[in-house]
């Protein structure tokens, strides 16, 4: 089966870009990204401020299991209904600096659309960087699994 | 030598899995990283050495300081680095699909 969601990432940039194709009518996408309270619970975050608009500014914050508080924000520089949001995202007390996303929405036929997010790191380090954190905690997991079966087997 | 087995030797120790986790949000300097685990400092020491040799870790001086930080060169060539990634937007794409067409087949009961 084709993945639904896809990374073009070539060696050496500093950019990427996600592409996804949703069974979803465009407008249904796009209302996903729109409207705080659906926000909030796809993205699994608290929504503190959500000003979708030119010159707008976001913020969310998420709790991890341990109970620790993270936080999220950024500044929208374009906002475009059913077609585009342009806007900067920063995760709060880490040592990553501010990245560039730009997302388009677009309509495949009634019942399906497609947003492409392209999103721009200050160095092309750091973007691998973006991506080795979850592969390490992917690698992490994976083997904690396997331990788990293991140990059950002995 | 074959790098690729050594590579998948060094991940298969849990402590060792634990260093390339810290690392992979920022770098840390040896004494940093050994705080975060109850076992001896030269034992940790060792974990550092063998995730060093197989080039999964880099190190750099800083001043007086070494750093250790995660060398995603070498990660892209031993494994599908981007899958976890990719999974990662997959999952929450997902998500998304899931709860739009729930409200969408609420609204059109609606009518």
């Amino acid at each position: 089966m084709e993945k639904k969601t896809k990374i073009a990432a070539e060696d050496g940039k500093q950019d990427l870009v996600i592409t996804r194709e949703f069974e979803l009518p465009l407008e249904w996408l796009f209302k996903a990204y729109e409207d705080p309270e659906i926000v909030a619970q796809w993205m699994g975050t608290k929504v503190l401020k959500l000003e979708n608009k030119k010159h707008g500014s976001w913020q969310f914050e998420t709790t991890d299991p341990k109970g620790n508080k993270h936080g999220f924000n950024g500044t929208i520089h374009e906002f475009v209904p059913n077609q585009k949001i342009t806007r900067t995202f920063e995760m709060e007390n880490t040592p990553f600096p501010v990245q560039l996303e730009f997302l388009e929405f677009e309509s495949l036929s009634e019942s399906s659309s497609k947003l492409t997010m392209h999103i721009v790191y200050r160095s092309a380090a750091l973007r691998d960087q973006m991506l080795a954190l979850p592969f390490a905690q992917g690698i992490n997991m994976a083997h904690n699994r396997l331990q788990e079966i293991v140990n059950k087997l002995i | 030598m074959n790098l690729r087995r050594d590579v998948f030797q060094a991940i298969a120790d849990p402590t060792r899995r634990a260093i390339l986790l810290l690392v992979a949000s920022q770098a840390m300097t040896a004494g940093a990283i050994a705080a975060n685990f109850d076992t001896a400092r030269p034992t940790v020491s060792k974990h550092l050495q063998i995730l060093t040799e197989c080039e999964l870790l880099k190190q750099e001086q800083n001043g007086r300081e070494i750093y250790y930080h995660l060398n995603a060169k070498k990660m892209k060539a031993v494994a599908d680095f981007l899958e976890p990634f990719r999974e990662l937007w997959d999952d929450r794409f997902n998500k998304l699909e899931a709860i739009m067409k729930a409200k969408m087949q609420e609204e059109q009961k609606k009518k």
